[in-house]
């Protein structure tokens, strides 16, 4: 537990030395969405309808800005070298960096959703739900966008590839989260989609470090 | 008495074979340096000796097991050429990381960075250093971790002549206190009684 402290206070230092890191996929989120109503339409009734599916994708997109840069010091620097052949479980120094990740973009874009659902016109049990749906979505979107960034370490120019990698496994959180707010403006039930929110979170929770973590070693030999 | 044995090592990538039929052994006290061309896979060879790289034939053993367990890694000190820091943290942050991932608890960081000439850097940031105040705060971690086996690649790396004689001065203490140290170099070292392979 202690390298995973340790892990998650030398990210934090080394990302608000650069805080380009976490703050460009902000300002991409808040431009994004802002634009939305100047380029479809200001009317509410329509906006209403968009808007869960527009935070959401613009969500994604940000969170998949701030993937590329995750491990590319670690390897440039050697470190990733020392953090393979640690006595330290891999696993457990990968979800520390994922934490920070989460935090930095994910833990933001759910705090300022509530600003920007309400530019989009979302009435306030809507924003709320969008509140609870982005805060199960976005930590499972920090751990399965890990493992794409773990297998296109060394690979210069790879925004694209993480895309390729990441865009299909992030389309069940896309659904389910849209699809929730979307179902209370229509008064129907949304319990199913936050339960598969929920089962996502845990079987990313177990699974992703360990994954990211074969896959840096595969990546590093 | 420790043996480290290294048997008909072979190594390939991207299918061009980077070296053939290395076999040595060293034990306690040994200092093996290892030469050749750029290219030649030292690198690689010291890669495969700390268990990063898995080689494509021969096996390597320590103390009569294979290398590729936790319990070797306890053993090693690993330095690799690039440079193992930061540079937007501190030197006593990018030290006291490199201990902790190393596994060394209650590291004295500041006797580490005194050890190297670099007491009044500990809290600058290394952006601010030079290429080889760099490399000495890497290298200021064998002055912490006791592992018996040293493997450091290119140590001698920019540095000037009196960091070089601090750095040999640390190996040579480590071999005398039964230790192993295995180094890739290019430049002419002043240790004494070493083995040495050219690949």
């Amino acid at each position: 537990m202690n390298i995973f402290i340790h892990t998650f206070l030398r990210d934090l230092k080394i990302a608000i030395k650069k805080p380009s890191i976490f703050i460009n996929p902000l300002l991409f989120f808040i431009i994004s969405v802002s634009l939305f109503p100047l380029s479809i339409t200001p009317e509410s009734k329509i906006l209403i309808i968009i808007a869960p599916g527009i935070i959401c994708v613009t969500c994604m997109l940000s969170m998949l800005l701030s993937l590329n840069s995750m491990f590319h010091n670690d390897y440039e620097n050697g470190i990733l070298e020392q953090m393979i052949i640690s006595k330290h479980s891999l696993a457990l120094i990968v979800f520390a960096k994922t934490s920070v990740n989460w935090i930095l973009t994910g833990l933001p874009i759910v705090l300022l959703s509530p600003i920007l659902a309400s530019i989009l016109m979302l009435d306030n049990k809507s924003i709320i739900l969008l509140l609870t749906t982005l805060l199960l979505a976005t930590p499972s979107l920090s751990l399965i966008g890990t493992i794409g960034a773990s297998l296109i370490v060394g690979i210069k120019n790879s925004g694209m590839l993480l895309s390729l990698l990441i865009l299909p496994l992030y389309i069940p959180i896309l659904i389910f989260t849209s699809n929730a707010v979307s179902q209370q403006h229509f008064n129907s039930t949304n319990e199913a989609q936050i339960y598969f929110l929920i089962a996502i979170l845990f079987l990313a929770l177990i699974s992703a470090p360990f994954i990211s973590a074969v896959a840096l070693k595969a990546i590093i030999e | 008495m420790s043996k480290f044995i290294v048997n008909n090592l072979k190594c390939e990538k991207n299918y061009n074979i980077i070296f053939d039929n290395i076999s040595f052994s060293l034990s306690n006290g040994d200092i093996l340096k290892v030469s050749g061309a750029n290219g030649s896979g030292k690198t690689s060879l010291l890669k495969i000796l700390a268990g990063i790289s898995s080689c494509e034939y021969g096996d390597v053993n320590y103390n009569n097991q294979k290398i590729y367990s936790s319990a070797y890694q306890k053993n090693i000190c690993y330095i690799g050429h690039l440079g193992t820091i930061n540079y937007d943290l501190k030197c006593k942050e990018n030290l006291s990381y490199l201990a902790n991932i190393q596994g060394l608890k209650k590291a004295n960081i500041k006797k580490a960075l005194t050890a190297v000439g670099l007491k009044s850097y500990e809290n600058e940031y290394t952006n601010n250093l030079s290429a080889g105040q760099k490399r000495l705060v890497t290298m200021a971690i064998i002055f912490i971790n006791k592992a018996p086996i040293l493997l450091l690649d290119e140590p001698f790396t920019a540095l000037d002549d009196n960091s070089t004689f601090i750095i040999e001065k640390a190996i040579k203490k480590h071999v005398a206190n039964g230790g192993i140290c295995i180094l890739t170099t290019h430049q002419k070292c002043n240790l004494t009684n070493i083995k040495s392979i050219a690949l």
